[in-house]
């Protein structure tokens, strides 16, 4: 495998590999950090890489695990999650879809959610894979990834009527 | 979209037993100018969920590894033994030479002062002999006048 042909096979889903590492890591350098790692790693096995039919599922696991470690490494040598960067981004959604706080709040709503949910929540309702793929990513079973999914998605909702007061009109 | 199916799939949803075929439905009629205002929280949540599919990664990826410092370090350790090495091979003999000469030096000064003390003593012998010689020849004197 030359470098086009590994490049036509892992480029496309660059962007879910840095947006499900920004989803764990929460900062954008980090993010940034993580992708450029982990293709990296992809290309050091990329003789395993043609052997593998879904790489793009192997990646995404890949990707959870090395975030994974990145946070625990983090919580080991004390150092705090830079949440500035998330901020700015808000802002720059701000603009981009008209002043909406709610959107902002969703955000911020699946940041708080436990780990697993979160992980979840980013591969279905955002990156829209199927729950076969998923199970296999996350390594559950599919009627664990259906319950947190559900258990996400209410979460989020409540939360957002909680808020905002929507549904008492 | 009639919005008692809407409201079946949302039910659907929150239950996480939609397709995906199902959900894309629900996302293009949250996403749209209309949304009911009983399901306004649905709005913020799909919308953030395609704005968040908008973001990609800028940078370019790089697949070589820039020079890391890792391997900066591995050369520096080869070097670092080298030296050292060199060091005790140079400095070894170097140093023998150094001890030997402080040994002289101490060898030295303890024949040196070995030496002064014997001279002294010889002094102290000799004082008392030219003494000895000068009694016998006053002796020696008086004898003569004696006879």
């Amino acid at each position: 495998m030359n470098q086009s042909d590994f490049l036509k096979v892992v480029l496309p889903f660059k962007d879910k590999v840095f947006r499900l590492a920004k989803r764990l890591l929460v900062s954008t350098e980090e993010a940034e950090d993580a992708t450029q790692e982990l293709y990296f790693k992809l290309w050091k096995s990329k003789e395993k890489i043609a052997d593998y039919k879904n790489v793009e599922a192997f990646a995404m696991t890949m990707t959870k695990n090395y975030c994974y470690d990145r946070l625990k490494s983090k919580q080991a040598s004390n150092l705090t999650l830079v949440h500035s960067n998330y901020k700015e981004k808000d802002t720059s959604l701000d603009k981009k879809v008209e002043v909406n706080d709610s959107v902002n709040k969703v955000h911020e709503l699946i940041e708080n959610l436990p780990e697993n949910q979160k992980i979840i929540i980013q591969l279905r309702d955002i990156e829209e894979y199927d729950f076969d793929e998923i199970c296999k990513m996350v390594d559950m079973k599919p009627t664990a990834v259906r319950v947190a999914l559900s258990r996400a998605r209410k979460t989020i909702r409540e939360e957002l009527i909680k808020t905002h007061n929507y549904g008492v009109s | 979209m009639e919005l008692v199916k809407i409201e079946k799939l949302v039910d659907k949803y929150l239950n996480a037993e939609t397709t995906l075929q199902e959900e894309t439905i629900l996302k293009n009629y949250f996403t749209g100018d209309f949304v009911a205002p009983h399901l306004q929280e649905y709005k913020a949540m799909f919308t953030y969920f395609a704005n968040t599919k908008d973001e990609k990664f800028t940078k370019t990826i790089q697949l070589e590894p820039k020079k890391s410092k890792k391997i900066n370090f591995k050369w520096l350790s080869v070097a670092a033994s080298i030296t050292l090495l060199f060091t005790v091979f140079v400095g070894k003999p170097k140093y023998d030479e150094y001890k030997e000469r402080k040994q002289a030096e101490k060898i030295y000064a303890q024949v040196t002062k070995g030496l002064q003390m014997l001279s002294k003593n010889l002094q102290k012998g000799e004082n008392a002999i030219a003494q000895l010689n000068t009694y016998e020849s006053k002796v020696n004197n008086a004898l003569k006048l004696i006879n």
